[in-house]
């Protein structure tokens, strides 16, 4: 449908933008009383934001502290051994009968260790079966200690529906991938990825709403449960 | 110091408890004050309702009154907020706004003066009764003053000040508004004064007379008994 | 009055008299409360973080421009189809065409306020399709045939008990007594829903120019399936959602969960930069974003306003604002309640058929201290009360603050004010609330205060003759 609405609209914004705007936010709150509101913005934005430790012990304890009150259950394993351990006891308790997931080197043996039909999603899948597995078990590509957050991406993740369909979404990273801020965690997608991805999510707990008198639910429409099985460096 | 006092029209009409007070703390403190007779309104009304033209003749008067203070000291957070941050705006592009400028420069709200510019804290004022403060918003979010009477009240002696839930909350005054829309303006004075009646305050104190008449307004008629003053009538009970 | 205005009075004042609406919303956001000072307070400096997520969207909405066209030709180059439209009309015939181009009968919606704005869902109903709302609050609302009560909280003006009554009416579902029951009944039916759609449409919560992606963001995940399962995703994005860099998000998303709903992070922040890539084995093989103008022009050519542009409909001015809690979202009649639908409806509807929702305020103030992004939204209903009435003043208003001015500007005269209240005041006290009452918009609910024996003025006289 060809339209000239392009450069309509451009053209109305360039007349608008004829007008300079005062900068409010650097400038006019000098006569209200705050004098901490006039500050400038040449220190890096994030420094504002809630304080992020330097050591990777600092930055494990803060991602663990914030995946509490997120109602996400973080379980550290010690070795490779220790992750096929805990997704069978994860496996276990649940009562899972299938699972969904793809290929990576933190889950492969974890996964086929388990002994139960997996839909894989990095290969042609169909979605109803996706939809009838126990659990989704992904990779990341990092953690982020400041939120609690774990970022997935289709390369990463095993596509955009492995890691919200399954009633159960388990992550398997490793300590390493841990990073401080969002903005250390845009800094892996840039290093990883040549072009910005098709698809990236930042996933802070478990699906979650409160439209029902802003009482808090877990498993809105996305997975109820969330488990990162974080293997030590 | 030789001070110009700004006393409100309502302030003159309704409440001029509140511009006694201030006279006779700040002459207890040893200044000297003065009252420039052909001070009238600030203009909000017509301002708030978008009669700028109107509100802007109003204001030049002022502007006239004021022209050789010193200091300016006024009694209510929303008046002296007009002439602090919203003169400029007025005058904005006009031939006297750079006087309007200066006058918002030197024009201070009464707590804030005695606290931030003075440096006083303790007036030796007592007045015992169980109080809550109310923060009028012109006063909190255009002027910034939050810790100012508390800071003045802390030294009264026999004052028992307790916080309510909703000190921040707006009365629901708002000049015209709460004549242009009664209901809405009711419904937030009735959450207002609920939250004083929480505390078991028999007393509700503010920088800003207006809020207190819309408070007082709602308790009378229904009939509390708890009761309403300026900053500046308790302040100067010594 | 216009018949805007008229409605909004009737409606205004029939909810300030409903109290359990007042003790229920009242309730809703004490949580929230609560929720968002506990987050704040982890904040190395939140004023300073306010300043900078300013700082972020004033560069981009002041060289919207450039940005616009970098996020458009980043998108396309990795295969979406960017569609501008000026109005919503343009938008919702090039929406309803691609659908009828890809032969699609169903279509699985999330939340879009935008698409609100210009009742896209309504008018693809109209074209013969199904069109699911799948945000649980939307949801809700849609199965009641009402408008969002919030841009946040959709439905946070009904009990689990109407929900209940709703989903048993509409879905046939069996009694539930608790907000986990009701959400895994509509979890139930979104499932089938989602599998079966063959588009989706979301919005948009940011468009980085930088890389050109969407940035959605939601809590139940219904977003991400909303936009991973159907075979077409169209994205609906107000022009004025871009940020220039990846980086803004950094500041911006957290900002947003933290002022929104008192969250750290909310639970989905999802980045969309193209349809399904070579190699890839799921999303959407068809991917259109909508760049929508529908008068963001017009608020761009106010300088004075042009902030208002920066607002990332967080909710947050809503929820701190005593209007909105006495009169509820459904009085304002418009897409966005509360006082940034105050500030920018007159200027995308008409300024003088909505200019009664900035008369409506008693500009406290809450609303700009809670923004995350300093829209100086309290002063901007004051530029529109000025705006309206130098556009069209009120004909009997306009006599009566002359005849103010008028008064105030000569001190002698208004110094006869005070014996005349003396006299009047005793009267207006008998009288007071009659219809004969020329103050009863005061006093119908309020007393005035009885007159004081002398005036300021005549004590400073006095005290002068004195000495």
């Amino acid at each position: 449908m060809p339209n000239d609405s392009r450069e309509k609209i451009l053209r109305r914004i360039r007349e608008a933008l004829s007008v300079k705007a005062p900068a409010r936010h650097l400038v006019h709150t000098e006569n209200r009383g705050h004098p901490g509101e006039t500050g400038s913005t040449i220190v890096p934005a994030t420094g504002w934001l809630p304080p992020v430790p330097d050591s990777p012990i600092g930055l494990l304890a803060l991602f663990e502290k914030n995946s509490l009150d997120l109602k996400t259950d973080v379980r550290r394993c010690t070795d490779a051994a220790a992750v096929v351990s805990e997704l069978a006891a994860l496996a276990l308790e649940n009562r899972w009968q299938s699972v969904g997931s793809h290929h990576f080197a933190l889950g492969n043996e974890a996964v086929s260790a388990l002994g139960l039909p997996v839909v894989f999603t990095d290969q042609p899948y169909e979605t109803a079966a996706l939809e009838r597995c126990d659990a989704g078990v992904s990779g990341c590509e990092c953690l982020v200690a400041q939120t609690g957050g774990i970022l997935v991406t289709s390369a990463s993740a095993g596509g955009r529906v492995l890691s919200v369909l399954p009633p159960h979404h388990v992550v398997i990273a490793s300590a390493c991938q841990m990073v401080g801020d969002l903005s250390d965690a845009f800094d892996v997608l840039r290093k990883t990825h040549e072009s910005p991805p098709s698809f990236a999510s930042f996933i802070t707990g478990p699906s979650r709403t409160g439209d029902i008198e802003r009482i808090l639910v877990l498993g809105a429409h996305g997975p109820k449960k969330l488990t990162v099985l974080l293997v030590q460096a | 110091m030789k001070i110009t006092l700004f006393i409100p029209c309502f302030i003159d009409q309704y409440f001029p408890g509140a511009g006694i007070g201030m006279v006779r703390i700040l002459e207890k403190l040893g200044h000297t004050v003065e009252y420039p007779e052909s001070q009238t309104c600030c203009g909000q009304p017509a301002f708030n309702s978008g009669y700028w033209d109107e509100a802007r003749s109003v204001a030049e008067t002022m502007l006239d009154a004021f022209r050789d203070a010193e200091v300016v000291v006024g009694v209510s957070g929303s008046c002296g907020a007009m002439l602090k941050v919203f003169y400029p705006e007025l005058f904005h592009g006009k031939p006297r706004e750079a006087e309007a400028k200066a006058l918002a420069a030197k024009t201070h709200e009464f707590s804030s003066f005695l606290v931030n510019v003075l440096g006083v804290g303790d007036i030796g004022a007592s007045f015992p009764a169980k109080a809550t403060f109310h923060d009028g918003c012109h006063g909190l979010r255009e002027l910034g003053i939050k810790r100012e009477p508390r800071e003045l009240l802390k030294h009264v002696r026999g004052l028992d000040l307790v916080e309510m839930r909703e000190a921040e909350t707006c009365c629901g005054f708002g000049g015209t508004f709460s004549v242009k829309f009664p209901e809405i303006s009711t419904a937030m004075g009735e959450v207002k004064c609920a939250s004083i009646i929480e505390t078991g305050a028999e007393l509700v104190i503010s920088n800003d007379s207006s809020c207190l008449m819309q408070i007082q307004g709602l308790f009378d008629r229904q009939g509390q008994k708890i009761k309403s003053m300026h900053l500046a009538e308790v302040l100067a009970h010594f | 009055m216009s018949t805007e205005s008229v409605q909004f009075h009737h409606d205004a004042d029939r909810l300030t008299h409903d109290l359990r609406h007042r003790a229920l919303i009242q309730k809703a956001l004490g949580g929230y409360y609560l929720k968002r000072d506990e987050q704040k307070a982890k904040y190395t400096d939140w004023q300073q973080a306010r300043a900078s997520a300013a700082a972020a969207k004033y560069e981009a909405v002041n060289h919207l421009d450039e940005y616009l066209v970098e996020f458009a030709d980043k998108l396309a180059a990795r295969g979406t189809k960017v569609f501008w439209a000026a109005d919503g009309a343009e938008a919702v015939e090039y929406i309803a065409s691609v659908a009828r181009g890809a032969d699609v009968k169903r279509i699985i919606k999330s939340k879009t306020m935008t698409g609100e704005e210009i009742h896209l869902p309504q008018a693809l109903e109209k074209a013969g399709l199904e069109v699911v709302e799948s945000d649980l609050g939307e949801f809700i609302v849609q199965l009641r045939d009402e408008p969002p009560y919030h841009i946040v909280f959709p439905s946070m003006h009904l009990t689990r008990g109407e929900i209940d009554d709703t989903f048993q009416k509409k879905l046939g579902s069996a009694h539930a007594n608790t907000p986990e029951e009701l959400t895994m009944i509509a979890r139930g039916v979104m499932r089938q829903k989602y599998c079966a759609a063959d588009m989706g449409i979301c919005g948009a919560n940011f468009a980085v120019a930088e890389t050109g992606q969407i940035s959605i963001t939601e809590n139940e995940g219904n977003a991400r399936l909303s936009t991973s399962l159907p075979r077409v995703l169209v994205s609906i994005v107000g022009i004025e959602k871009v940020v220039p860099k990846l980086d803004d998000l950094a500041v911006l998303l957290p900002m947003l969960a933290t002022a929104g709903a008192g969250q750290n992070m909310t639970c989905y922040n999802t980045l969309l930069g193209g349809p399904r890539q070579p190699g890839e084995t799921d999303g959407p093989t068809e991917f259109h974003v909508v760049l929508l103008d529908n008068r963001r022009t017009s608020l761009l050519a106010d300088p004075e306003q042009r902030d208002a542009l920066h607002c990332i409909r967080c909710g947050a001015c809503l929820n701190v604002c005593p209007i909105f809690k006495n009169i509820g979202g459904h009085s304002y009649g418009t897409t966005y309640q509360g006082p940034i639908g105050s500030v920018i409806t007159p200027h995308l509807r008409g300024l003088q058929s909505w200019k009664h929702l900035s008369f409506s305020s008693s500009l406290c103030g809450a609303c700009h201290e809670a923004c995350p992004v300093k829209i100086d939204l309290h002063h901007h209903l004051l530029q529109n009360r000025r705006n309206a009435i130098a556009e069209k003043p009120v004909w009997w208003e306009k006599p009566i603050f002359a005849g103010f001015a008028w008064f105030m500007r000569h001190p002698a005269l208004y110094r006869l004010a005070a014996p005349m209240l003396r006299l009047g005041a005793p009267v207006l006290h008998a009288i007071r609330g009659k219809s004969f009452d020329p103050v009863r918009m005061w006093t119908g609910t309020r007393d005035l205060p009885p007159a004081p024996p002398r005036s300021f003025k005549e004590y400073w006289r006095d005290r002068n003759a004195k000495r």
